[in-house]
């Protein structure tokens, strides 16, 4: 396998497949997300599930992580070899002509998604972790004896600046998708009479899921 | 002047070529592994013959001045390959074929060559095809075919306009194969610059790395020259830039013939001349003529009012134009050979109808095609064939879908949409029938050197018939040479490796050198093309598409002249060390300047017109060719002397056992 | 009109190389580019300076030789050509143009403004043919009848010049549509389908060893490419591709 990951276009396969996976990954996070709008018990009961289920816990957390660090490592990976393509770069390249920002910018828009997944974790993740496996209370239940998930999410977005930094964060993630999610059909060999209406489904998607992460956070902020 | 034997098998016409391989000698497998082979040249006949070779057996050393196989100028041929496939069942034949080509060639070919080249005309499509060539192909998934100037069947097989460039890219997917098993060894940016003959057998050639500029020495124990034809002595023609004669009068000069060097196309649709700082005219495909109707205005004052530009060619009435080819040539009309259509349009140019500025353009129209081709469609998609912008529409569609990639290389050079307003065209250098004179076995008179495809003088006679110049370069590569090769190969298998110590290479390369040498340090003051283009300026006024004693005596002094000039004023910026295009130039043209007074002292001796040689003193009353076949039915092949003008004639009568010698006609 | 040139020279591949300024006056807008070249290095012969090294060849946007970075761009702003039908009408008067040539680590700089693309070459030696002799005792032609959808298609792929423009144009500088148009042709055609695992491989494994970089999906190439090559052979050649390794 080792061997086969050597070749560019099973590098780039493989860039797909863990795209493809995190944006699924991304609606599931987002459908629960939106339920704090809509009722703090349902997101409670929710977030309590994904946080104590076995399968989660065990088994697809695990693939989750390996499948982001597998995207960026790849990413840096790929970044590296394509630099070294061209030694001397252009004293004028005009990239524009010829392409969007979003697609040349991968690894910038990649980038900013990167510190800020480190920041969210250390926001969410990371208290979760210490909580459960640290400290092993399992129960979910702040002080009061309530489910602490909705009281958690509200207060860490009264702060303007992890507000703006997410929505930031987000609008990275939108450039990041706008292009990534098509672009992984592509390299999966995928390119035929669908892809333009694919296009359009990958491009609403990749603005409409940012936006609603937005909007949750604004939601939260506000209120 | 002594005669010349082209080893022409006995036996009838259709069975000399079987005869002849029956009876060659062969090399046997292993010991063609102890024989190499130089293949000068990559184009269609210099890549199928490299790649051939190499799949015999033999050692192929390979060698282009470009910087891959795949840029050499075949690939710029447009049109098509002509076959005798019958196909269509519309009566072709290999006889058919032959006798096109014979005729056409107004009636100045070697008969056996021409006959072999239409028997295996057949099997060069079967084998692109099997090398993955995407030919035009029908509905059904058969091959397409369309026709060309000249003949009355269709029998050319085409990839739209591109066919040339998949042909070529299918001898160098070819030559690839062999490239990656090791068994060409391909220079590229290399130019020949000697040939090297020992014991009077050729055994290598001196070459000039381009990159680095060294001077390097390759033995062989043949060399085989594809290097195409020599057009650019006109400076302005539709070869390309780099496309040279360097080679050809290399070995010309060290003893191989050359063959009717004033045989020259003169293509009749190319793109006219925009202005003196134009390099390259540009070839817009003879399959234009299969749609597109030639005219000028009939009036002598509308023509004046159009290239003053008060008037436009679309408001010209029916009644106001002069469709002269379909005129004067009612049975072929727009579809006469090249160099007929060619001196029509210089006719009614030089009448004074012209219809661009310089008043050398003549209009290539499309209107006609868009209604017919639209009422066409309309009836087979039941739609009404009265509304005309409908018409036009669906008209438009169908032309595009045929000729797209024309028409849009035209609009980016002229500024103007052919579609609206008709195409101008006028003449244009384009192909050499004329080259090193060899024989049946495509030998020339240096034993162990062959001449291949434009290269040589074989197949075209006087005048080249469109899509024929594909099939000669593939025939000669892939299913000729090969088989030729052997026959005189077969005697070296116990030479061994051939030392580039030699004596022989020592002076050869000596020789190169001194004239890099005279080159660089020559403090001149004039660039290469400067005198590039004065040459071509002569020999386009005085030696191109019609010719006169006086203009050709004129031409013999005044490009004799121009070489000692050139040579006391020439100057190349530069080293000889390194990469220097101005130095790559200077070499050409210093062979230019010799061929193109050896061009005009062949076109003075040939006291007749016929195909691309028009003497205006032979032509009837009406302005047609006039052939001599009682003193002129040989091939003029030139041995070199120390000087052109004083290289030696001799012939090769031309026996015609076939055909009957009759004045061509496409009325 | 009157412009301003930002070429690139560099005596050769050992030097370093630098953008030297040159102004140029009177070009016609009927010129094209190369013409305008051919004027600028008529100027600087009569002066003594050496000349401008640039590749072209057929002049007519056939052979591929032709290649230069013109304002950022390959074959320069107008589509669907190459360097030499680019046509001064395009600029305007006044304007100053950046001549660069084509950069990739697989196209090294040979002098000034040629640079050497036999990396493309090495890719064909690995598998860019179908193993026939040229004997031609082959079928006959129209024993192998193919799908017209199929043969446009192929023919569609086939247009490719090698002039390396894809390269130029992609941010990475990857080969992925010059290795994939001549795959494509050959997987689309029953004739190539016999060997079209072993030709996949064998070309990816070279492209890679050239050191081209990876393919970004930005669609430069395609927009670029003077044949208009679609980024469909790309996707093609990763099906083929990853079916490949599947079954190798």
């Amino acid at each position: 396998m080792s061997g086969f990951l050597n070749s560019t276009i099973a590098r780039k396969f493989a860039m797909a497949l863990s795209g493809l996976f995190l944006v699924i990954f991304l609606a599931q996070h987002f459908f629960i997300n939106i339920t704090s709008v809509f009722s703090a018990e349902t997101f409670n009961e929710f977030s309590h599930f994904m946080g104590t289920n076995g399968f989660v816990q065990y088994v697809a957390q695990p693939i989750l992580i390996f499948g982001v660090v597998f995207h960026f490592v790849m990413g840096f990976v790929l970044e590296i070899k394509n630099r070294n393509a061209r030694k001397i770069s252009y004293a004028r390249y005009n990239g524009s002509a010829n392409s969007s920002w979003m697609s040349r910018n991968m690894i910038y828009s990649g980038g900013f998604i990167l510190i800020f997944l480190v920041i969210h974790f250390i926001d969410f993740w990371v208290p979760e972790i210490n909580i459960k496996f640290i400290e092993g209370d399992m129960s979910g239940l702040d002080a009061a004896g309530n489910y602490r998930y909705y009281d958690h999410v509200v207060h860490s977005f009264e702060p303007i600046w992890r507000t703006v930094l997410y929505i930031v964060g987000f609008v990275f993630l939108a450039l990041h998708l706008i292009h990534g999610f098509q672009s992984s059909f592509q390299s999966m060999g995928f390119n035929n009479k669908y892809s333009k209406a694919l296009k359009g489904f990958t491009t609403a998607y990749a603005i409409i899921i940012p936006l609603g992460f937005i909007f949750i956070a604004l939601y939260h902020h506000l209120n | 002047m002594a005669s010349l034997d082209s080893k022409t098998p006995e036996g009838s016409i259709s069975e000399k070529w079987t005869n002849h391989k029956n009876k060659i000698n062969l090399v046997n497998p292993a010991n063609k592994r102890n024989i190499d082979v130089i293949v000068v040249g990559t184009g269609l006949a210099g890549g199928s013959a490299a790649a051939t070779l190499a799949e015999l057996g033999y050692n192929v050393k390979a060698f282009c001045f470009q910087d891959s196989p795949r840029r050499a100028h075949s690939i710029a041929a447009q049109g098509g390959i002509n076959a005798a496939k019958n196909y269509q069942g519309d009566g072709d034949s290999t006889y058919r074929l032959f006798y096109d080509t014979v005729k056409g060639g107004d009636y100045r070919s070697r008969e056996s060559n021409v006959y072999r080249l239409a028997e295996v005309s057949a099997n060069i499509i079967d084998q692109c095809v099997a090398q993955g060539v995407p030919f035009a192909r029908e509905y059904g998934g058969l091959l397409d075919n369309r026709s060309f100037g000249g003949v009355l069947v269709s029998r050319t097989f085409y990839a739209k306009g591109q066919t040339g460039q998949q042909l070529l890219l299918g001898a160098y997917s070819a030559m690839n194969r062999q490239i990656g098993r090791g068994k060409i060894k391909m220079y590229n940016r290399h130019e020949m610059l000697d040939l090297v003959i020992v014991d009077g057998k050729a055994r290598g050639i001196i070459a000039r790395n381009l990159v680095t500029g060294e001077i390097e020495r390759h033995s062989a124990h043949a060399v085989v020259l594809g290097t195409g034809g020599y057009g650019n002595v006109f400076f302005l023609s539709t070869n390309a830039m780099g496309s040279n004669v360097t080679a050809a009068w290399k070995i010309h000069k060290k003893g191989a013939y050359f063959a009717n060097p004033c045989y020259t196309q003169i293509h009749p649709t190319c793109i006219p001349v925009s202005g003196d700082h134009q390099s390259k005219l540009t070839l817009m495909s003879e399959s234009l003529r299969n749609d597109g109707r030639i005219w000028v205005p009939a009036k002598l004052e509308d023509a004046k009012a159009i290239r003053e530009g008060k008037l436009k060619p679309t408001d010209l009435k029916e009644e106001d134009r002069d469709y002269y080819l379909e005129r004067r040539y009612p049975s072929f009309g727009n579809l006469v050979p090249r160099d007929v259509a060619s001196r029509a349009a210089k006719e009614r140019c030089d009448a004074g109808f012209g219809v661009n500025k310089t008043g050398e353009a003549v209009y290539l129209d499309f209107a006609s095609a868009i209604e017919r081709y639209g009422k066409e469609q309309a009836r087979i998609k039941h739609l009404d064939e009265n509304d005309k912008t409908l018409v036009q529409k669906l008209g438009k569609e169908v032309v595009a879908n045929k000729y797209g990639n024309l028409f849009q290389m035209y609009e980016k050079i002229v500024d103007q949409n052919p579609y609206e307003t008709p195409m101008m065209i006028y003449p244009a250098v384009h192909y050499t029938m004329g080259g090193i004179w060899v024989d049946y076995n495509l030998m020339t008179t240096i034993e162990g050197c062959y001449a291949i495809g434009e290269a040589n003088f074989s197949d075209h006679g006087a005048n080249r018939l469109g899509a024929s110049a594909l099939m000669q370069g593939l025939a000669d590569g892939y299913f000729v040479l090969p088989y030729t090769i052997g026959n005189y190969l077969a005697n070296d298998i116990r030479t061994g490796k051939i030392s580039t110590d030699l004596p022989e290479f020592e002076a050869a390369e000596k020789n190169v050198r001194a004239q890099i040498e005279h080159f660089m340090n020559n403090k001149g003051t004039k660039t290469v093309d400067h005198f590039h283009k004065r040459l071509g300026k002569i020999m386009w006024d005085k030696v191109g598409m019609a010719r006169n004693a006086k203009g050709l005596n004129e031409a013999i002094e005044e490009i004799a002249a121009l070489r000692d000039e050139f040579y006391k004023e020439v100057r190349v910026p530069g080293a000889a060390d390194k990469l220097n295009q101005e130095l790559e130039k200077a070499m050409r043209v210093a062979d230019f300047l010799e061929l193109g007074e050896l061009f005009a002292k062949d076109a003075l001796h040939r006291n007749e017109s016929c195909g691309g040689h028009f003497r205006e003193e032979y032509q009837t009353e009406e302005g047609e060719a006039l052939r001599d076949d009682e003193n002129f039915a040989y091939v003029a092949a030139w041995k070199y002397k120390g000087k052109p003008s004083e290289a030696v004639l001799h012939k090769e009568e031309l026996n015609f056992e076939n055909i009957k010698l009759v004045t061509r006609s496409y009325k | 009109m009157n412009l301003t040139l930002k070429i690139w020279r560099q005596s050769d591949a050992g030097k370093k190389g630098r953008i030297v300024d040159y102004k140029i006056d009177d070009v016609s807008p009927d010129m094209s580019f190369l013409d305008m070249l051919d004027m600028l290095n008529e100027q600087l012969n009569n002066k003594g300076e050496e000349p401008v090294a640039f590749d072209h060849d057929c002049r007519e946007g056939i052979c591929g030789s032709c290649s230069l970075q013109i304002n950022g761009e390959p074959h320069g702003p107008d589509r669907m050509i190459t360097t030499c039908q680019l046509h001064m009408r395009t600029f305007k008067d006044g304007d100053t143009i950046y001549i660069e040539p084509f950069r990739a680590k697989a196209f090294p700089v040979i002098k000034d403004l040629i640079v050497d693309r036999s990396s493309f070459d090495r890719i064909q030696h690995a598998g860019g043919f179908i193993s026939v002799n040229t004997s031609g005792n082959t079928i006959d032609a129209n024993a192998i009848p193919v799908n017209k959808h199929d043969a446009d298609k192929a023919f569609d792929a086939a247009t490719c010049i090698g002039c390396g423009a894809c390269v130029a144009a992609c941010k990475n500088a990857s080969a992925m549509l010059f290795v994939s148009a001549k795959v494509s042709q050959f997987a689309l055609l029953p004739q190539g389908k016999i060997e079209a695992t072993d030709r996949v491989l064998n070309m990816v494994r070279q492209m890679d060893e050239e050191g081209f970089g990876n393919c970004s999906n930005t669609g430069a190439c395609e927009i670029e490419c003077p044949k208009g090559i679609s980024l469909e052979n790309i996707a093609r050649m990763n099906r083929e591709y990853m079916s490949a390794s599947l079954k190798g």
